[in-house]
């Protein structure tokens, strides 16, 4: 059971999110939306979204790369392991409490207002109350890191993911003996991935980062199909 | 310098009775679904009033539209691309839906299905959202209608400024008048600069402004950034949506809905050639009262054989230059100088044009004795008040719409002249800068106004941009999502709209 959980579930959860939402965005594009919910109701969102965004994604991308970075690269810059760990519960702490109480205002938002509450889907409640349970899962497991400050259990989380990264078939053995929380928190994440492209969750992967690139600000769409001439300077407008 | 083309319109608010069948087509045409039924693509509104959305022209509080930083360059009013991107988590600039009004139907149901009562049933509304019973409306699309409400509200409205308004406040004194508003199709939208998916576009060859339903996520940057208030969040589908210029009827050649169906005949569809090369330096202009010129100044005239040159080898179908030499939004806009942008000021170069109106002379008793200039009353002293109009159109300067005011009253004058009199006045014509073969013009396109006449629409041509027979079997118009209707009756990847019950009535 437990390698199953922790060393072919992994698989199955990150091939269902990716090849998910491939055929999300290539079959219904219609629907690859963020579903925001702010013009029915603007009390409680401005707060709620702003921390519980940041929240997450500061822990977010404190996992991708406090998990997935080879623990040489931390020893070659000198980072020891008891310091990484102590840096992930300061900093995880603080956004994850972040994204706890902006969740908190979020769900009670989506809960109690007539508005929102309709115009909910069940995907939209489920996937917020997953995140919210795993959050508090997660701010628990600093309670148990906080006996342990060596950051030796650290180290077995990053050799689990850098092993279903790179296809060691043991990868679920370096976690067999942590502690039920993490073990917990590590299933409703990989749950998380499972149902990613089924949810509004798919918002993430449009973020429009390349608005900074595009040049100028408006966008024209022609249906031309041959190129118009080049712009000639003696060109101008002809004097009224 | 690059020649585009662009159907715009203009609205001859002179003869506007206020009757909403606009408004009325284009809803039944383009937003009787789910999640739009609060969103009017076309509404009338009276003024003054501070419309709908509440207060939509006052831009210090919904930041739509540009502004000219201290460089000299444009950028929108809600920030540059990084404080629009800063803002995703939480629009502070975007209207809540009571701004507009929460969708309502009535129980017609309980007419017919109420029990037994000592109290005559009747239909209350209720929330299109959630279904609850709502005891009170409070807005709509016109709700001030005919100066509906007390005038401390209606007079916040943004074109009293510099106006003494306590005045219009007095039952002798107060003015009305309706602004029928849609989409302006601008030359510089907001709106596309502040979609961060880049779903917003103008099309080339007619200059409409769409949104890709597709490529929209649903940032809703749009609404705030629009200063008109003309893009709409469909609550029900998580994108935004807006006017399409009936795109679909308007490449067959055919006018709007509004335009088709408006009573009063008072819209105008028509070419208009402009340099596209040109819209950001005239969008920057530094004062707000050169806008209006500088917009005029981006205009092309479709009579120079240079310009005709330069239109034909950018791609403008030669049919084009012709509808544009005989454009009624070129001739009121640029030859009779009659028709102005609304809001001129947010700088967003709109291209959905209004004639001012007409109003009696204030105090008619005087009127004998005061204020006539020749033969003519003098247009200050009409009953709405002149500031006022420049404040809506010309971004406060008074002398064009002044002078548009006076050649109206000349074709008045000239006509009656000529009709009742049977004399042709030239003078009269001179005095307001025409002649009389232009003035007969005008009333034959602004007052007799023929079909032919106020819709000069030449057909897409799509054979040059698209091989026929690779669209064969297509789906025609759709509402995104391929050939599907856009409603999910319960996907994988959608979810099915919750069916609320009606609430029941007894008494």
């Amino acid at each position: 059971m437990h390698n199953f959980l922790f060393g072919i579930y992994p698989y199955i959860a990150l091939s269902v999110a990716i090849l998910g939402s491939i055929a999300r965005y290539e079959r219904d594009p219609f629907t690859w939306k963020t579903s925001s919910s702010q013009l029915l109701r603007r009390k409680q969102l401005i707060l709620g979204s702003v921390l519980f965004h940041v929240g997450v994604l500061v822990i977010f991308f404190g996992h991708l790369i406090g998990l997935l970075t080879p623990i040489q690269v931390f020893d070659a810059l000198g980072i020891s392991h008891g310091a990484k760990q102590l840096l992930a519960v300061i900093a995880g702490g603080i956004a994850g409490v972040m994204a706890l109480v902006g969740g908190g205002i979020l769900f009670h938002r989506r809960w109690t207002d007539p508005r929102i509450r309709q115009t909910s889907s069940f995907a939209d409640i489920a996937i917020l109350a997953m995140l919210l349970a795993q959050l508090v899962l997660g701010v628990g497991t600093i309670f148990v890191s906080l006996q342990h400050l060596d950051g030796y259990e650290m180290t077995k989380f990053m050799a689990w993911a850098q092993g279903i990264w790179t296809f060691d078939g043991q990868a679920a053995s370096y976690i067999a003996d942590v502690h039920w929380l993490f073990k917990m928190h590590l299933f409703l994440g990989l749950t998380i991935f499972l149902v990613f492209p089924f949810t509004r969750l798919v918002h993430m992967l449009s973020v429009p980062l390349r608005y900074f690139t595009r040049p100028g600000y408006q966008i024209v769409r022609s249906r031309r199909q041959e190129p118009l001439p080049e712009r000639d300077a003696t060109r101008v407008k002809p004097a009224e | 310098m690059r020649v585009r083309a662009q159907i715009g319109m203009v609205l001859n608010l002179d003869k506007c009775i206020g009757c909403h069948t606009c408004s009325v087509t284009c809803k039944n045409v383009w937003t009787s679904r789910d999640g739009v039924e609060y969103a009017w693509f076309n509404n009338v509104e009276t003024k003054p009033g501070i419309g709908y959305p509440k207060d939509w022209e006052n831009q210090n509080r919904w930041k739509g539209g540009w502004e000219r930083n201290s460089r000299g360059h444009i950028q929108p009013k809600q920030g540059a691309k990084w404080r629009i991107l800063a803002n995703i988590f939480g629009n502070p600039s975007l209207p809540e839906i009571d701004d507009y009004y929460e969708p309502f139907d009535f129980d017609h149901d309980h007419l017919k299905s109420a029990p037994e009562m000592k109290a005559f049933p009747t239909a209350r509304p209720y929330s299109k959202i959630t279904g609850e019973r709502i005891e009170k409306i409070e807005w709509g699309p016109n709700w001030e209608e005919i100066l509906g409400g007390e005038f401390a509200k209606r007079s916040q409205d943004y074109n009293f400024e510099g106006v003494q308004k306590e005045i219009y406040g007095e039952y002798e004194n107060t003015f009305m008048m309706y602004l029928p508003r849609l989409c302006e199709h601008c030359l510089n939208p907001t709106c596309a600069a502040s979609c961060p998916s880049g779903a917003i576009y103008k099309r080339e060859e007619d200059g409409v402004v769409l949104i890709d339903q597709e490529k929209c996520r649903g940032w809703r940057m749009c609404v705030s950034g629009c200063p008109y208030k003309k893009v709409y969040y469909n609550w029900d589908t998580g994108k935004s949506e807006k006017c399409t210029f009936c795109y679909p009827r308007i490449e067959s050649g055919m006018p709007t809905v509004c335009s088709e169906t408006c009573v009063g005949r008072i819209r105008y569809l028509g070419v208009v050639l402009y340099d596209a090369d040109a819209i950001e330096k005239a969008a920057s202009a530094e004062r707000t009262t050169d806008l209006y010129d500088a917009q005029l100044d981006v205009f092309l005239d479709p009579h120079d054989p240079v310009v005709r040159d330069m239109a034909l080898a950018d791609g403008v179908p030669a049919e084009w230059i012709e509808a544009a030499q005989n454009s009624p939004v070129w001739k009121m806009a640029m030859e009779w100088k009659v028709a102005f942008p609304l809001h001129p000021e947010y700088r967003t170069l709109p291209m959905v044009w209004y004639i001012p109106p007409l109003s009696p002379i204030q105090n008619a008793a005087e009127a004998g004795r005061l204020g006539h200039d020749g033969e003519m009353p003098d247009v200050r002293n009409l009953r709405i008040p002149l500031k006022y109009l420049a404040n809506m159109l010309t971004a406060g300067d008074e002398k064009p719409v002044a002078q548009a005011l006076e050649r109206m009253l000349a074709m008045r004058a000239y006509m009656r002249a000529k009709t009742v009199d049977g004399v042709i006045d030239e003078a009269i014509a001179a005095r307001v800068g025409l002649s009389g073969r232009v003035i007969e013009d005008m009333y034959k396109i602004m007052a007799l106004a023929d079909y032919e006449d106020r819709f000069v629409i030449p057909t897409t041509h799509r054979e040059l941009a698209e091989e026929a027979m690779d669209i064969r079997g297509g789906c025609g118009f759709t509402d995104g999502n391929g050939c599907s209707t856009g409603v999910s009756e319960g996907t994988l990847f959608g979810g099915k709209k919750k069916k609320f019950t009606l609430p029941s009535e007894a008494f």
